[in-house]
């Protein structure tokens, strides 16, 4: 009785056949690793993927400016190698912090465009070149049929692209729910900032929502903000009470 | 509609002298004229400004003048000289501003900058620049924009002004009221003209036609077409010698973009071999496409390093193949090298074991032809966060230097500070409120201060100007850079009110 195929075999061999099928991408599922195991865990295949579309948005009042978000942005992009494209059109982006987040000035070409369409066509442009360490873009709105033209140029070229929205308008954030392409999508709000023994700003914090993740689950972290080579750490949940308006559901750190 | 420029250089021979600077050239303040000879008789052909303050005019006799003037540098005139030197200028502006530039008479150029604009910032931009940019190096420019030539001809000729720009279709608004020299007439019609009583270019424009060509010929109604676009007066591109260029004929007119494109890499392939013969790599090349109305349309592709590789050049041109609008059919392209510099070729080196650096310029230049500003930031040493960083080219040297990292900096900065309003006990400690875009906040953590003193070194206004500057956290963990402008002691260093110039991350 030859019967019982173990069905995860079947299911394997199925995988294979439809990345067959699907444009031929023999190419292995390379990621960026955050270094946390506990992030890490939450993303399948370990890490940010390479030839994906990421969002990134600022969380509460931080969407206007999305200035979390941008350093998170910068400090993933310092983890990559090569150069950097970022493609705006509001040059209030500070090269000093960026340079902070560990991504130094040489490696960063931006492209400044009057229109939003523009911006989106540079973005995928970068994306479709290959050879760059990671493509930001800062825009404000993101058709799915955008979203889906991005991702297939990130896919085909490998590398990855960063998508940065920020709004005019705090109303205008509602569109962050609404469906597109990109494989992860994450919302960085501001927390207050590490206790110090004396008083003063210690190391910045930041709630991480990992909001939507294709084949994954979504997943809160409270991590602290990009040290001088990009990397985040993990802060275990506050115990402290710090967090007056209890508007987060802390997550253990396992 | 094509957008031409014309550029009018009224004191072109005496700048011309001045500025090849030999021995001897005269200061600038010091009077100075160029003598022209006809027959026996010598008369003043040009003077420049000092000269002209004096009363020295054109067309004056040359002993009036030393008469008038003592001391007076003259000089001979030399046509041949400032027709070479202008036309040298005009290379030098075909290279830099529009793949279409002639020479307009012997004090002008013009150039047609449909669409090659907005690689300068814009029309008022560009003029601004380009007579800035002469003016620089000693030449007196005037400039005008309009959607003919005979326009921007006679508004850069005619008007005060150091560079006007004619919105595209008012063209006919702007020149009725010129007088009729401006239209590039023989002496003897305007002078017959005048007889008639005729002074403006919208009272000739209303004379009956037929008459008019009856008695002074066919060369009145067309310059009047002319100027106001009636008839097309396509610019004949300037080129010299050391400029490649292929040609392509058509005996059947094309028009479909696929076709276009096809021919455009043919182009590209001759010209890339061409180039390769003399050791050349192109930096600007223009596809000029004559249509068989007789009209030019031009597309420019500039490259940020020296390149003869054809698929690159190819598909920049093609990129803007929908730009091209053939009309009724499109007899002639060419492709012309308007800027080459050497290539020399490079072994690549193996990369078996080392991962090879990609160069990026394919991508700069894809996106830099499509108008995008494309910029690097790199450091400047100055404490003043706003002057702290400036652009540099995308592919230019690595400058391998950082800002100084012993002090956050937001990662947005304001270009404007915003005041706010502060609660703060001591003139030291960072402020315990803060109402910013109307809203309170309660802060509860803060660094600072960081004393940024004004740069007195390089501007005396700064002197005594301090600036304070906190990092402060509000209740919700929002972060901001706020600063105090003085040093909260003694008003001669600040206003001592507050602004907002960045939110942190």
């Amino acid at each position: 009785m030859r019967t019982h195929v173990r069905p995860s075999g079947i299911i394997d061999e199925l995988r294979e056949q439809i990345s067959k099928l699907e444009g031929g991408a023999a190419r292995k599922a390379e990621s960026l690793p955050f270094g946390i195991p506990e992030i890490d865990g939450k993303l399948p295949g370990g890490g940010l993927a390479f030839g994906a579309l990421h969002e990134f948005a600022g969380g509460g009042s931080g969407t206007v400016d999305g200035a979390a978000a941008a350093l998170m942005v910068a400090g993933i992009a310092a983890r990559t190698k090569g150069k950097i494209l970022w493609c705006l059109s509001r040059p209030d982006l500070f090269a000093p912090a960026i340079s902070q987040a560990g991504l130094h000035p040489d490696r960063v070409i931006y492209v400044e465009a009057d229109k939003e369409e523009d911006v989106l066509a540079s973005f995928e442009e970068g994306l479709a070149f290959g050879g760059l360490g990671a493509v930001v873009g800062e825009i404000v709105r993101l058709p799915m049929v955008m979203s889906r033209r991005l991702q297939l140029a990130a896919e085909k070229s490998g590398t990855m692209g960063l998508a940065l929205r920020r709004w005019r308008r705090q109303t205008e954030a509602n569109d962050y729910g609404q469906p597109t392409a990109s494989v992860t999508r994450w919302r960085i709000s501001q927390l207050p900032s590490e206790d110090l023994p004396v008083a003063g700003v210690g190391r910045p914090r930041w709630l991480a929502e990992l909001m939507r993740s294709r084949a994954g689950e979504c997943a809160e972290f409270c991590v602290g903000a990009c040290d001088g080579k990009g990397r985040l750490s993990l802060f275990p949940p506050m115990a402290y009470g710090q967090d007056q308006e209890g508007r987060v559901r802390w997550h253990t750190a396992s | 509609m094509a957008r031409v420029v014309s550029l009018y250089f009224p004191r072109w021979p005496t700048d011309r002298i001045r500025k090849a600077g030999s021995d001897g050239t005269p200061p600038p303040d010091k009077p100075m004229v160029v003598i022209s000879r006809s027959g026996s008789k010598r008369s003043v052909c040009a003077a420049d400004d000092a000269a002209r303050k004096l009363g020295l005019r054109v067309g004056m006799p040359a002993s009036k003048a030393q008469a008038l003037v003592a001391d007076l540098a003259m000089y001979d005139a030399d046509p041949v000289g400032d027709l070479a030197a202008l036309d040298k200028l005009a290379l030098w502006m075909l290279r830099q501003y529009s793949p279409v530039v002639a020479l307009d008479g012997v004090d002008g150029i013009v150039l047609d900058t449909e669409g090659a604009d907005h690689l300068q910032g814009g029309e008022e931009m560009m003029l601004s620049g380009m007579v800035n940019r002469l003016r620089g190096v000693g030449v007196v420019a005037r400039a005008a924009v309009a959607d003919t030539w005979g326009a921007a001809h006679a508004i850069a000729r005619l008007t005060a002004a150091e560079w006007t720009v004619v919105p595209v279709s008012e063209t006919a608004k702007a020149v009725l009221e010129l007088p009729i020299v401006c239209l590039r007439l023989a002496p003897e019609t305007i002078n017959g003209l005048r007889v008639l009583g005729i002074e403006s270019v919208g009272q000739l424009s209303a004379m009956p036609r037929a008459p008019l060509t009856l008695r002074f010929g066919p060369e009145v109604g067309r310059r009047l077409d002319q100027l106001f676009g009636r008839v097309a007066e396509p610019i004949d591109p300037i080129r010299s010698p050391e400029i490649v260029e292929v040609n392509r004929l058509f005996a059947e007119p094309i028009g479909a973009a696929e076709t276009i494109a096809k021919y455009v890499g043919r182009l590209v392939m001759e010209l890339c071999a061409d180039l390769e013969t003399r050791g050349l790599g192109v930096r600007r090349a223009d596809l000029i496409v004559h249509r068989v109305d007789n009209t030019i349309q031009a597309i420019r592709a500039g490259l940020a390093k020296p390149v003869r590789d054809d698929k690159r050049l190819t598909r920049l041109l093609t990129d803007r193949i929908e730009k091209i609008d053939p009309g009724f059919g499109i007899e002639k392209l060419s492709l012309v090298a308007v800027w080459s510099e050497p290539l020399e070729e490079r072994q690549q080196s193996s990369s078996l074991i080392e991962e090879s650096v990609v160069d990026v310029t394919p991508l700069v230049d894809v996106l830099g032809n499509r108008g995008q500003r494309i910029y690097r930031i790199t450091p400047v040493a100055s404490d003043v966060p706003e002057r702290s960083f400036k652009r540099v080219g995308p592919m230019s040297e690595e400058a391998g230097i950082d800002w100084p990292s012993n002090w956050p900096r937001p990662s947005r900065l304001f270009a404007k500070p915003e005041e706010i309003e502060v609660m703060n006990v001591l003139p030291d400690s960072p402020p315990r409120t803060m109402t910013w875009r109307g809203k309170r906040r309660r802060i509860v953590r803060g660094d600072g201060p960081e004393r940024v003193f004004g740069e007195w070194w390089l501007r005396d206004a700064e002197l005594h100007a301090v600036r304070d500057y906190y990092v402060v956290e509000d209740e919700n963990g929002e972060r901001f850079w706020v600063y105090r402008a003085g040093d909260g002691v003694d008003t001669a260093t600040g206003s001592h009110r507050w602004f907002l110039h960045g939110v942190f991350g």
